[in-house]
């Protein structure tokens, strides 16, 4: 076996050109799959950055005036949701893994010392944060039962706003802030990306303190919804938007009384366009890939057809058709091998470099982000090759174990 | 040591076939040095790769040293090469990559016999031959009378049962050629069995046995029985 290795070593150290030509080719379309694959995931990772921090299968709902009448009621009459909304859509619907209301007072002045800004005031119950859970907190804490519970006077501030109070290095957590002339301890630092970074500017505090400041009992401004797992977001959505139609008098085809938006619509759409953004990649990908292979089973058939004398006199000398095949068939499987594992080593190593510069440099391009690859499909990818590289192979070294010596010795 | 018996061998190219051996019968004892004559298109050249096993026959019977040779697979006519022929070509045939010793040890590699014992009986060999100083020249640094006796090294490295020689001296100048002989009867007398093709009458002339080929297509075999008589 070591004794079989040394030959084939040695025969590739004797063609060296054809043997750094055929890596190469291998080298090259490994290289640039895991490339494709590298920057097309970056792009997935860009796009949705873009979509914010929410979870991407929400359902949110807001209440307007009526555009028909219904009931013997006017057009034009105001819809104003509830808390006892929520309570009759979580029992009577089923589905829902999650609720939440979400109330806003009129925006206003958060102000500490001298330093004020003008923001969104929110009011939320505990449940509100699984439907942000995936906004990064930077300081702090985020509202908790506790602080519904006692109704306590804290705020969360976006990031902004905090920019906006705060010095630089200044710890914003425990201070205590006005928000609409009333004092309030900051508990917490968010950072919200939705909304071009807009909704870094709220502040947010727990409903039922909102409730004690405000008045207003128990009304809401929205209410959020996910569905649970394997349940159509969309059917959610009607069955909701249905109830609470009913609750409020609202005309069934009514478009304005009670509105919605589901996530999962544009998530719908992006992932399509990533199935085909990842179709294309893979076709080019694999064209780049079938070149390599074309690449290989012409210079497969070269080496075989220069070599026919070689194999000849072998032959002769009492080379088995079995050693001749499976000689040129592990130098092409070293080859390919060798270089497929190299094309993967560098490619994943620049795109880890471009990562780790973007980070590092903190720059961001618009639509990239973290480009990396999927390392099965690279290995996939790379055996592919090398199993079509031998494949490849096999066929002219079949041909030429086939040919008797004395014709093999005459071809050179 | 071979034992043939009406050999038949057909070339068939497109719709026409070329009879080309047409029952041949040769009994070759061992320890015997016997030539195959015959003008060019007798069939000489087949016939030396059948006997090589190096290619099949159509018809008829061949027993070589004790082995059927017949309808063989591939794997096993290697094998019958291998252990019991040593071939000897009229272009050398050696592998140009590979320097004298390596060339010499070739057989072994394919016996599977390790890279020491390889290498120690490839240099036995190659002094055998007188060419112990050459050890590590490629082919391309050898002259032509060198580079047969590498292929003689190479024929006789793995102990054959025969050594076939096809046109030994055929590329070779005549003191070459000289050198050349002397060294084929030098191994011959040590007990080989060896089979010399050619058509030139005085190699021929110094074999034990003359066997001849006559007429390219229709072919025959005559066997002299004297050593050194001369061929009408």
């Amino acid at each position: 076996m070591l004794d079989g290795l040394q030959e084939i070593l040695f025969t590739l150290r004797q063609n060296k050109l054809r043997t750094v030509l055929t890596a190469f080719g291998v080298f090259w379309g490994i290289f640039m799959l895991v490339l494709l694959l590298g920057a097309g995931r970056g792009m997935q990772n860009g796009i949705y950055e873009d979509f914010g921090s929410d979870v991407l299968d929400f359902v949110l709902i807001w209440s307007g005036e009526t555009s028909l009448a219904y009931n013997g009621m006017g057009p034009g009459r105001r819809i104003q949701l509830n808390l006892a909304d929520i309570e009759a859509v979580s029992r009577q619907v089923p589905g829902i893994r999650l609720i939440s209301a979400e109330r806003y007072v009129e925006n206003g002045n958060t102000t500490y010392g001298r330093k004020s800004s003008n923001s969104q005031i929110l009011g939320i119950p505990d449940e509100y944060f699984q439907v942000k859970e995936d906004v990064p907190f930077n300081f702090g804490r985020r509202i908790n039962p506790l602080d519904l519970d006692e109704t306590r006077k804290v705020v969360l501030i976006g990031s902004a706003v905090a920019e906006r109070l705060f010095a630089k290095g200044e710890d914003p957590i425990g201070k205590e802030v006005r928000v609409k002339d009333v004092v309030m301890k900051v508990a917490g630092v968010f950072h919200d990306k939705g909304d071009r970074g807009q909704n870094s500017e709220r502040v947010i505090m727990p409903l039922t303190t909102m409730q004690k400041m405000y008045g207003g009992g128990a009304i809401t401004s929205n209410i959020w919804l996910r569905p649970e797992k394997g349940v159509d977001g969309f059917e959610l959505e009607k069955k909701v938007i249905g109830l609470l139609k009913r609750r409020h008098d609202v005309a069934p085809d009514d478009k304005r009384g009670i509105n919605s938006f589901n996530m999962a619509e544009p998530a719908t759409r992006v992932n399509g366009l990533f199935v085909g953004i990842n179709v294309f990649i893979w076709f080019v990908g694999l064209g780049t890939l079938m070149a390599g292979i074309v690449g290989i089973s012409n210079i497969m058939i070269i080496t075989v057809k220069e070599r026919t004398k070689e194999i000849g006199i072998r032959k002769a000398l009492g080379a088995t058709p079995f050693s001749i095949v499976s000689t040129l068939l592990l130098e092409s499987l070293l080859v390919t091998g060798i270089a497929g594992y190299l094309g993967l080593l560098f490619g994943v190593g620049l795109l880890e470099l471009v990562a780790f510069g973007l980070r590092s440099t903190g720059a961001k391009l618009p639509y990239f982000l973290n480009p990396s690859v999927d390392f099965q499909a690279a290995i996939t990818a790379v055996f592919l090759l090398v199993g079509v590289g031998i494949l490849a192979g096999l066929m002219p070294a079949l041909r030429a174990a086939k040919i008797t010596p004395t014709e093999a010795m005459r071809a050179g | 040591m071979i034992k043939l018996h009406d050999i038949h061998k057909y070339y068939r190219t497109g719709e026409q076939s070329l009879h080309v051996l047409k029952g041949v019968d040769l009994h070759i004892r061992e320890g015997e040095l016997v030539s195959i004559m015959g003008s060019s298109g007798s069939g000489k050249s087949t016939l030396l790769n059948i006997l090589g096993v190096l290619d099949g026959f159509d018809r008829g019977s061949y027993v070589l040293a004790g082995h059927p040779v017949n309808n063989l697979k591939e794997t096993e006519a290697a094998r019958l090469r291998n252990k019991l022929l040593g071939f000897v070509f009229q272009s050398f045939n050696l592998l140009p990559f590979k320097n004298a010793a390596e060339n010499v040890a070739l057989p072994l590699y394919y016996q599977g016999v390790g890279r020491k014992e390889r290498n120690y009986r490839a240099e036995q060999f190659l002094d055998m031959v007188g060419l112990s100083d050459r050890r590590t020249f490629m082919p391309n640094q050898l002259s032509g009378g060198q580079k047969q006796r590498v292929a003689i090294a190479r024929a006789l490295v793995a102990n054959p049962k025969v050594i076939l020689a096809d046109e030994p001296t055929g590329q070779l100048d005549s003191h070459s050629t000289e050198e050349i002989v002397s060294l084929l009867k030098d191994i011959h007398r040590r007990g080989n069995t060896m089979i010399i093709v050619t058509h030139e009458q005085d190699i021929a002339d110094q074999t034990e046995r003359q066997i001849i080929l006559r007429d390219g297509v229709t072919a025959s075999t005559r066997e002299l029985v004297q050593p050194h008589a001369a061929t009408n």
